[in-house]
């Protein structure tokens, strides 16, 4: 089972070491993991989906939360949140199938950011799923390179996490 | 003020009277600096026991111990010795020099990234960028260390910064991390669950740790014992957190524990987990004792909790606080046919005579009658070994402490740990035992001990042999052996007459118990060698 996981942290050097290096030592599993700034240029926020069970989920926010810089841990509630990957994907095209590859594009609420007369490049913001689902419908046309980011996620409603309980 | 000045100023305000250390080029300035200080430095012989030995002092003191080393090999020399820490929850301020901040990273002479390297092992690290920040990196370290769960934490200082000015030495604001406020009090209502469901057990059980004696619950602890006539057993670390004679105190338990306390988890139907992490050595199978009993857990580390074994009441706090509410709210006793059972078995298992042995020093009781013989406040500090197992079992903890390397193992552990307890607190009987296998890992620090002239008292267990894998190897691998043998050891005593020190050899307990008393006439240091069987089992 995957579990998204927002780490608030102090934005101080060392911070991604000690994060990373807590799950390697404690044998938990990271499917992915994006970090970035805040509202308040003192603190980080990355978000972190974990592959374990709910041991190792409760283990991994009570480990984080040993490490000094870290300031909240929320899991994520299922349905709760909107989790977003950034994809950005390099496309072979011959003549004939440009049209094919921007109607995809299209029907799956892609951009088209860059053009040559052999490639496409697409850029796709959306669910982890919704991304492997354009790279399959992408794939037969030739699929020379793909860049994604791992998942940031927000949750629903008008709070921001700060005030939520954990 | 330098940066150095300003270091050595803020373990003045922490009131720090020795550190333990080993000066290098990176750490240069700092080293200068303390010479118009107060604050004692003791020259170990190796860092790793730096640490070793402030781990002793922080654990006489109940407050931090601070060990020093320079770049490079002398900070990755500390690793275990902060990792032994680390384990023991022992806080623990470890001051590193390091190349000049425009070289780090470069591979220069000397170079190592110590905080990169320690990060498994230290509650939190530091690498100082800017001399200004010295005062409040070290107020904060000194708070992280003792705080909530106590251990070490590590500052790393570029040499330039020691030399750099500090424009405003403060160290008056309080300190106030964001992320780091441990939860003291336990939740009342987790309390009030646990009062009813001690006072509803049949055969309740309590578990004493080392977290006893981090929080200075001892007193709480002993006063829930006795209102409610609870049955204790104790972990490795947390032997004597209620005095070894007290008819409620069962003993250690665990694979290297004894019957009685291992009889009466396996017949509990309800333990109080109390500053205890469920090592595998005091609990081999969790679940199943969690699965015939109901588990309390009481810890001021909430993911110690839940980690190793599930509970039923968990209760997140200090110890003190915890055990203290508990003994107030409790109104009854516990079950007298159990009390009765547990005891009684305490009573035949402590009556079984140990057989003499003929030519050797047999260990058990003589650790049993000399520990007697000391001092009710005396600390003995056990190394890693058969001894260890030997002296948590026989030694009698009355109004003293046991110290010893519970969760690492780190050979070597007991000289400088008994160093440290002697510079904190100089009047106070410290003896450390070893194997003759520990011994030699840290037998470089009778040196410290002379020159700081430290009635530090050692016996060594000395059977030629690493006792304990032997063991293994005899049980486990066929008594296969293998690198176990200690020929080419020295004759201690010529050792221990080589630094001036005051040594002999015995191997019968009646020689042993006279040579005690010769050891015990004075405040010198003393080394006896006592010669005990190569096949001899740790239980």
């Amino acid at each position: 089972m995957k579990y998204t996981m927002s780490v608030l942290v102090t934005n101080q050097p060392g911070v991604l070491s000690k994060v990373a290096g807590l799950f390697s030592r404690r044998g938990f599993n990271i499917d992915s993991l994006a970090v970035g700034t805040t509202e308040d240029p003192t603190v980080s926020r990355m978000t972190i989906v974990v592959d374990g069970d709910e041991y190792i989920v409760e283990q991994v926010e009570k480990q984080l939360n040993k490490l000094i810089p870290v300031i909240k841990v929320k899991t994520l509630e299922q349905g709760s949140h909107i989790p977003r990957t950034l994809s950005l994907i390099k496309v072979s095209v011959s003549a004939g199938q440009r049209a094919d590859i921007m109607r995809i594009s299209e029907l799956m609420g892609a951009r088209i950011v860059d053009a040559t007369r052999t490639s496409l490049t697409i850029e796709f913001s959306d669910t982890a799923e919704r991304a492997d689902t354009l790279e399959t419908l992408l794939k037969p046309y030739g699929i020379r390179e793909i860049v994604r980011t791992g998942t940031i996620a927000i949750e629903k409603g008008a709070d921001p996490i700060r005030k939520t309980q954990t | 003020m330098n940066g150095a000045q300003a270091m050595v100023k803020c373990l003045e305000r922490e009131k720090i009277r020795t550190i333990f250390g080993y000066p290098g080029a990176a750490i240069c300035p700092f080293y200068d600096a303390l010479l118009d200080s107060k604050v004692h430095h003791v020259l170990v012989r190796t860092e790793q026991n730096a640490a070793h030995a402030a781990s002793g002092y922080a654990r006489t003191t109940g407050g931090v111990g601070v060990c020093v080393a320079t770049s490079g090999p002398g900070a990755t020399n500390l690793l275990t010795g902060i990792a032994s820490a680390y384990m023991d929850s022992i806080p623990l301020v470890v001051i590193t020099g390091q190349v000049k901040s425009d070289l780090i990273g470069r591979d220069v002479f000397q170079e190592a990234d110590i905080t990169g390297a320690a990060e498994p092992f230290t509650k939190h690290s530091y690498l100082v960028t800017k001399a200004a920040d010295l005062p409040r990196v070290f107020k904060e370290a000194f708070y992280i260390a003792a705080a909530g769960r106590p251990g070490p934490v590590l500052i790393d200082i570029p040499v330039d910064i020691q030399l750099h000015t500090v424009p405003k030495f403060d160290y008056d604001t309080p300190v106030d991390i964001l992320s780091y406020k441990p939860s003291v009090q336990g939740h009342p209502l987790q309390i009030k669950k646990a009062v009813t469901a001690l006072m509803a057990a049949k055969r309740p059980v309590l578990c004493a740790g080392g977290g006893v004696f981090s929080a200075k619950a001892q007193k709480e602890l002993r006063a829930l014992v006795e209102a409610f006539d609870l049955p204790t057993v104790c972990t490795m670390m947390g032997v004597g957190a209620l005095p070894s004679a007290h008819p409620l105190n069962l003993g250690m338990l665990g694979s290297h524990g004894c019957v009685p306390a291992n009889k009466a988890i396996r017949d509990a139907d309800l333990v109080v987990m109390a500053g205890a992490r469920v090592g595998d050595r005091a609990v081999a199978a969790p679940n199943q004792v969690a699965g015939r009993a109901k588990i309390i857990h009481i810890d001021i580390d909430p993911a110690e909790i839940g980690k190793n074994m599930a509970a039923h009441i968990p209760i997140v706090g200090d110890l003190k606080q915890v055990l203290g509410a508990l003994a107030e709210k409790i109104e009854e006793k516990a079950p007298a046919e159990w009390v009765q059972v547990v005891t009684d078995r305490k009573k035949r298992y402590a009556a079984k005579s140990i057989d003499p042995l003929d030519k050797y020093v047999e260990p058990k009781t003589f650790l049993r009658a000399f520990s007697k013989r000391l001092e009710s406040n005396a600390v003995v500090c056990a190394d890693v070994g058969q001894n260890q197992i030997w002296c948590a079992n026989n030694v009698e903890v009355r109004e003293g402490r046991l110290f010893t390397s519970g969760g690492m193992g780190t050979m070597g552990y007991s000289i400088p740990c008994a160093l440290g307890v002697k510079c904190a607190d100089p009047k106070r009987r410290v003896i450390a035992v070893c194997g003759d296998g520990s011994f030699q890992m840290s037998m470089m620090e009778l040196a410290t001990i002379c020159q700081e002239q430290k009635g530090v008292k050692i016996i060594v267990m000395r059977n030629g042999r690493l006792g304990m894998v032997r063991e293994l190897q005899k049980n486990h691998y066929n008594e296969a052996y293998s690198g176990v043998l200690l020929d080419g050891s020295p004759d201690f005593v010529k050792i221990a007459a080589a630094y001036g020190i005051r040594a002999r050899s015995v191997s019968s307990n009646e020689e042993a118990m006279a040579a005690v008393e010769e050891m015990l006439a004075d405040d010198q240091p003393y080394l006896l060698e006592c010669v005990v069987p190569w096949d001899y089992p740790s239980l």
